[in-house]
């Protein structure tokens, strides 16, 4: 097990360089330093010397990938690429452009992120199997063939749907809840709840559907017959055999996004006004403050990766069939 | 039946939604508050005013800051030696941390002092003496604290000490001191450091004598990105001349510089500030000068967290301000001079909610969460009507809730650019100022901004806007190439007006004497998304009137500016939003020494005539006065002829604010307007909560539904269960 994961963890070497480049040319090349100083500098009054101050003062004034004026090692080191795309290897992710450390921004907004995305993936899952099971026990039933026509119609919403006449529903119509906001502590509870209810209906359409499915299958297999055949009530039939068994492709769909629920939402973020990872991300896509950009496009796939190697492990887990070699 | 809890009506007996309503009210405080209320229930009654922003700002630091969105805050917190009148128009300029505006003493080579009417040639200097007011003190900040010895408390931060400190509350003692002479030159000095990237300091290089030289021997010493002790440099323009006066020589003559000192760029700043900031590891946790401010004004930012809420309390050591006593006639009877005389600030605090989307911050602004709020292009049908002469009114729905609305014509202007430097279009031949004029008759702006702006500015006429000195309004400010006078108003030329001139340009129908072909013109646009197509196919549409090919190159705005700076584009749409109520501020964009593409200036279309270039310089030195007045008409006679720009539009600023929200008077100069808003917050409460009421019976009908549809579900269950297998 533990080579099987060095083995993975070098083979995400690779990967991350590859992002890394990829971002690189998207973020240095179609964008020069030039461009990012102008944007950071302002539109008025910027002079040729302002612009190269900037860049001289974040180490924009280097060339991009080879310095021909560096000896030996330095050729390579002291360039934009080696300082501010590798240097994310060590998760040193700099200043942003309004000279805010990004690692500890990070640290910071991870928190309401997590707020929000943990309780929507705890009760959607408990919602989505619940509801799962239900239409599979009342399977070729006009409940089945109407549950599954009100999925189809919920997962076509779209989330902004969601967002927006959840807001008008509950915050304007009925005055229940604040229509966005965010507070420390205790006080957050009330501006949580409406995000991570409007997250848990917009996701049940989907969900449901595809536990559905995991558990139609599992529901024809031999040894739910058997267990029929047993005399067991189609409760424990279905909770105690055929979710048990149909926790492998469960799994693998949510510890894979564990690591990613740190990234947080940038539609419900941004409209909930939650100071998370996704609005932070989303606030520096309209800003074009890169730095910010690049660190959290890496940061997505280091999670991606880890989440993809969790849900390995947790095959063992769930499965002792499964041996990782 | 319904029940009662803290007395809030919470629906009927079923237990669930009454648990549900039990939560609510718990995280609600029932009766205190509306339960949709986003603020505590303890701030219900309190003096605060409520307002949103929707866009991080990026400096907080007095010498980078040059954005309104950050001067919204700044502005409160920082106090330059002048301000604006908040109430009189044209806006006039008085004194703020200064005694009195202070009046150039014009010095020839040799430093003698000259006549006020002394001709420009011979002025060599001027000199500002600044006397500033005695008694200001900072805002409790922890880089002032001093330990009962008398020895800064924080000024020797180690790394594992400044762990301890996320934010500057996290830092138990402060301490205050009074504003000095020493601290507003200090200030000057750091707008000179070459680390901080002043957006200003290219322009006062140009002026204060010692500026350059100093930024020059700032760069010669090294710069290892600790503190530098800027009082130990001395900058020759600038003298103390004792605790509370100091002196700043510029070069030649330059009326403009009060206005630089109405702005947050010239407000003291302590030393101790400098070096507190600068010591290593508070950067890595944001805590900066970038981030927070010590000032002396009438607020202080008290909770400082860009992602979710600022918030602007009383400086406990304010020097205190009075709410002005005189101001335009029509203020007496607006309510404007209810507040004469009073201390100032008017309110305690201010919160600011990071809200980046439209919707939720229109909506709770009609909820009465927000006290004021601009008017975007979603909502305004919902708020504004407009009457049978074209004046704006409030809908039925805004009238019921006793909201305003105040409009106000903006100190900016949007203008459509013809690259002077492009041989189709520029030039000063006559057949390409024909061309210039034809195309400025046919764009029709009128159509722009009732189509684009829901009515929201007013057609320009010249490169001033209305207010500023120069400016003409009447039958006077009618532009005659574009437009002919019918009855004292203007009226657009005609198409065929517009076509006669094309014809004169060589370009017949649109199609060029020369060749036979179509005339195929340029436009660059930094904005390519779907709402701006509709836009950009207006454009197209216009000159098509006049049988022009018009090619939209959209682009992203640095492509955009990188074209403006190669000189390659040919029509492009910009705009300049004023620093100073002044004509040089507006005029200098069609200097020729200001070139865009040689001189790497705001000029952004490269118009380049001597006549205009000789008036701008005899113009740009002179006080306001009727021969000002003179040359301005001129130089505005030559720009419509030459027509280098479309003279556009001026934005008309809309706000939207409730009846609980006083002394509302636009101030397009002004930013630092906070201490002067007035708050009645019983009247808010109240209405908050008649306007928010908890309805609760859906909730209990849902649960219902809820409950009742399990009933059958179980006999279906218990009916499955019982059944014999098949």
């Amino acid at each position: 097990m533990i080579a099987y994961i060095v083995r993975r963890i070098l083979y995400a070497i690779p990967i991350l360089i590859g992002v890394n480049i990829l971002t690189f040319v998207l973020f240095f090349v179609v964008n020069s330093p030039d461009d990012m100083a102008r944007m950071n500098l302002g539109m008025k009054r910027v002079t040729p010397e302002a612009i190269e101050n900037w860049k001289a003062e974040r180490g924009y004034d280097k060339p991009l990938l080879f310095n021909s004026a560096s000896q030996g090692v330095g050729q390579v080191t002291d360039t934009i690429f080696f300082q501010k795309s590798l240097k994310l290897f060590q998760f040193d992710f700099g200043t942003s452009d309004s000279d805010r450390d990004i690692g500890y921004d990070i640290s910071q907004r991870m928190w309401p992120s997590l707020a929000i995305a943990v309780p929507v993936l705890l009760i959607g899952l408990l919602v989505n199997i619940t509801y799962a099971l239900l239409i599979a026990f009342f399977r070729a039933t006009y409940i089945d063939i109407w549950s599954v026509v009100l999925c189809v119609v919920m997962m076509s919403i779209s989330g902004l749907f969601y967002i927006i006449g959840g807001q008008y529903l509950v915050s304007k119509l009925l005055h229940l809840m604040p229509i966005s906001g965010y507070d420390t502590g205790f006080a957050a509870v009330k501006f949580l709840i409406l995000p991570v209810l409007i997250g848990v209906v917009g996701g049940i359409g989907s969900g449901t559907r595809w536990y559905r499915t995991l558990f139609l299958e599992e529901i024809n297999r031999d040894y739910v017959r058997t267990a029929r055949a047993k005399g067991l009530s189609e409760g424990i039939v279905l909770f105690r055999h055929v979710l048990k068994n149909a926790m492998i492709p469960i799994l693998t769909g949510v510890v894979v996004v564990l690591p990613l629920l740190f990234m947080g939402s940038l539609i419900t973020e941004s409209f909930f006004g939650i100071p998370g990872l996704g609005s932070y991300t989303i606030d520096a896509i309209n800003r074009q403050d890169f730095a910010i950009v690049r660190a959290m496009v890496f940061l997505g796939s280091v999670l991606y990766i880890i989440g993809l190697l969790l849900t390995d492990i947790s095959y063992t887990l769930v499965d002792p069939r499964v041996r990782l070699s | 039946m319904a029940r009662r809890i803290h007395g809030c009506t919470v629906g009927s007996g079923w237990p669930a939604a009454g648990l549900i309503a039990m939560l609510l009210i718990l995280l609600n405080g029932c009766g205190e508050r509306a339960w949709n209320a986003p603020y505590p229930a303890s701030e219900a009654k309190s003096n605060t005013l409520y307002s949103s922003f929707s866009e991080r700002p990026k400096h907080l630091d007095p010498a980078r800051s040059y954005a309104a969105n950050e001067y919204a805050f700044i502005a409160q917190i920082y106090e330059p030696p002048l301000q604006y009148h908040f109430l009189k128009r044209p806006y006039q300029l008085v004194p703020l941390a200064a005694e009195k505006v202070p009046e150039p003493l014009f010095l020839d080579q040799a430093g003698n002092p000259l006549p006020d009417d002394a001709p420009v040639a011979d002025v060599a200097f001027s000199d500002y003496e600044i006397h500033i007011k005695p008694g200001m003190r900072y805002q409790p900040h922890p880089a002032l604290a001093k330990d009962d010895a008398g020895v800064y408390r924080y000024h020797q931060l180690t790394e594992e000490a400044v762990e301890r400190f996320n934010t500057l509350a996290d830092f138990p003692h402060t301490g205050t001191r009074e504003a000095t002479a020493e601290d507003f030159i200090y200030q000057i000095k750091r707008l000179a450091n070459p680390r901080l990237h002043s957006p200003i300091a290219s322009i006062m290089a140009e002026y204060i004598v010692g500026f350059s030289e100093f930024a020059s021997e700032l760069t010669a010493a090294g710069d290892n990105g600790g503190f530098i002790d800027l009082r130990q440099y001395r900058m020759a323009g600038v003298t103390q001349l004792d605790r509370y006066r100091f002196k700043v020589r510029l070069r030649g003559k330059y009326p403009q510089f009060v206005y630089w000192l109405a702005m947050t760029f010239f407000a003291p700043m302590p030393w101790e500030a400098d070096l507190f900031y600068s010591q290593p590891g508070l950067d890595k946790r944001n805590i900066s000068l970038n981030w927070y401010p010590i000032g002396t004004g009438p607020f202080m930012l008290a909770e400082n967290n860009p992602n979710l809420r600022m918030v602007l309390a009383r400086n406990p050591h304010f020097h205190g301000e009075a709410y002005p006593l005189q101001g335009e006639p029509e203020d007496g009877e607006n309510g404007m001079l209810d507040d004469a005389g009073k201390a100032l600030p008017l309110i305690d605090k201010a919160v600011y909610s990071l809200e980046q989307e439209v919707i939720p911050r229109w909506n709770k602004f009609l909820q009465g969460y927000y006290d004021t709020s601009g008017v975007s292009s979603d909502s305004f049908d919902q708020a504004v009507k407009f009457g049978s002469g074209g004046e704006a009114n409030l809908t039925d729905e805004m009238l019921e809730r006793n909201i305003k609305l105040a409009t106000a014509v903006e100190t900016s202007i949007f203008y459509l650019g013809f690259n002077m430097a492009d041989p189709v279009i520029g030039g000063d031949s006559e057949e390409n100022r024909y061309l210039r004029q034809a195309i400025s008759i046919a764009v029709n702006f009128e159509e722009y901004i009732s189509i684009f702006l829901n009515g929201r500015g007013v057609v320009a006429h010249g490169p001033l806007p209305l207010g500023i000195f120069g400016s003409r309004e009447g039958p006077e400010g009618i532009n005659p190439v574009v437009f002919d006078i019918e009855k004292g108003k203007p009226r657009r030329k005609s198409l065929q007006e517009a076509r006669a001139l094309m014809a004169k340009a060589g370009y017949p129908n649109g199609k060029s004497i020369r060749t036979g072909r179509p005339l195929v013109l340029n436009y660059e646009s930094a904005s390519a998304g779907p709402d701006s197509k509709a836009q950009l196919n207006w454009m197209r549409k216009q000159l098509k009137q006049l049988g022009i090919q018009l090619v939209i190159r959209a682009t992203d705005y640095n492509r955009f500016q990188e074209k403006l700076r190669k000189g390659t584009g040919q029509l492009f749409m910009f705009g300049w939003n004023a620093d100073y109520p002044d004509p040089e501020n507006f005029l200098f964009l069609l200097y020729g020494p200001n070139g865009k593409v040689e001189h790497a200036g705001e000029n952004a279309v490269n118009y380049d005539n001597p006549e205009f270039n000789a008036l701008f310089d005899q113009m740009k030195n002179m006080e306001n006065s009727p021969e000002r007045q003179e040359i301005i008409d001129r130089m505005v006679d030559i720009l419509r002829h030459d027509a280098p720009w479309i003279w556009g539009f001026y934005p008309k600023a809309f706000s939207l604010y409730h009846d609980w929200y006083g002394n509302v008077k636009p101030n397009l100069m002004a930013n630092n307007t906070l201490k002067y808003k007035r708050i009645d917050p019983a009247t808010r409460n109240a209405r908050q909560q008649a306007w928010n009421p908890p309805v609760v019976w859906p909730l209990v009908l849902l649960v219902l539904v809820l409950m009742a549809s399990t009933v059958p579900a179980m006999l279906v269950y218990r009916r499955h269960e019982r059944s014999a297998a098949r």
